[in-house]
């Protein structure tokens, strides 16, 4: 066993220690407003964390840095329940103007983003793909457009997962 | 190697429909294998369709996709005869590349 002390771990910070956390605490704040926007409109390369989380409202945040309004205008048509959830087929369509992106978040799956598909002007905001479900859960579609997000929500009940173990 | 992207796209007036269906494993990473060890994640990460020089869709997929996956989307702008490239590229550095004619 080895005990260690460091300045920092010290019973009695110094000052100067507390400011600087505190500048620091500001600059990632900072950091973190510039880069908002930044990220939003960059969406054009393929967001890596966004699909490693696993909570539904972390990976939402991490692909769009924006609230999300239910509306229905957004149809998500899947099955309400899924005998195989290896291969459940879903797809939305809208009625929204200006759509830049459809994504697709399973809320019980291991990672909750499963896809998310970019439209640039001219291509119809609808897709149909196919996915994997561990077990019953939310499915919820995001529609970006207009620089707002959009959101239908269905429950898909899965009688066999589609995740294996 | 026969290509692993089967595509149909057929145009009707002014928008063409684009229907595809892809070989791959779309391996999550949690699954194990016969021997009880867990079969590494391989799937694919993103797909392009790209028409007269523009991309016209883009996918971006996790691992929730379905094995051999599917997907279906139309678009504007193009006519019967024009090409239609798709690619692909999954997380182990693996891509294939196809064209095809709008019918």
């Amino acid at each position: 066993m080895r005990f260690e002390m460091t300045t920092q771990t010290g019973p009695c910070p110094t000052r100067r220690l507390i400011l600087q956390g505190a500048v620091s605490v500001a600059l990632i704040g900072l950091g973190n407003l510039a880069f908002a926007p930044a990220r939003a409109a960059a969406n054009d390369k393929y967001p890596e964390e966004a699909f490693k989380l696993k909570n539904e409202a972390e990976a939402i945040k991490a692909l769009y840095g924006k609230t999300v309004e239910p509306s229905d205008k957004v149809k998500l048509d899947a099955p309400e329940i899924a005998e195989n959830g290896g291969v459940v087929p879903m797809s939305v369509t809208t009625t929204l103007d200006k759509v830049t992106s459809i994504s697709f978040f399973v809320a019980e799956n291991p990672n909750a983003l499963a896809a998310t598909y970019r439209f640039p002007d001219g291509t119809i905001p609808a897709v149909a793909n196919r996915l994997k479900m561990a077990k019953t859960s939310n499915v919820t579609a995001i529609v970006e457009a207009d620089g707002k997000l959009y959101s239908a929500t269905k429950e898909v009940k899965v009688t066999v997962g589609g995740c294996g173990g | 190697m026969a290509s692993s992207i089967r595509v149909r796209a057929t145009s009707n007036g002014d928008i063409t429909e684009v229907q595809t269906l892809i070989q791959h494993p779309m391996d999550t990473g949690l699954v194990k294998d016969a021997k009880g060890e867990l079969i590494p994640a391989h799937y694919i990460q993103e797909l392009k369709f790209a028409c007269n020089g523009k991309d016209v869709f883009v996918a971006d997929w996790g691992t929730a996709i379905s094995k051999d996956p599917y997907v279906k989307f139309s678009f504007k702008g193009a006519k019967k005869g024009d090409d239609l490239t798709i690619s692909w590229t999954d997380n182990k550095g693996g891509s294939d590349q196809t064209t095809a004619k709008i019918a």
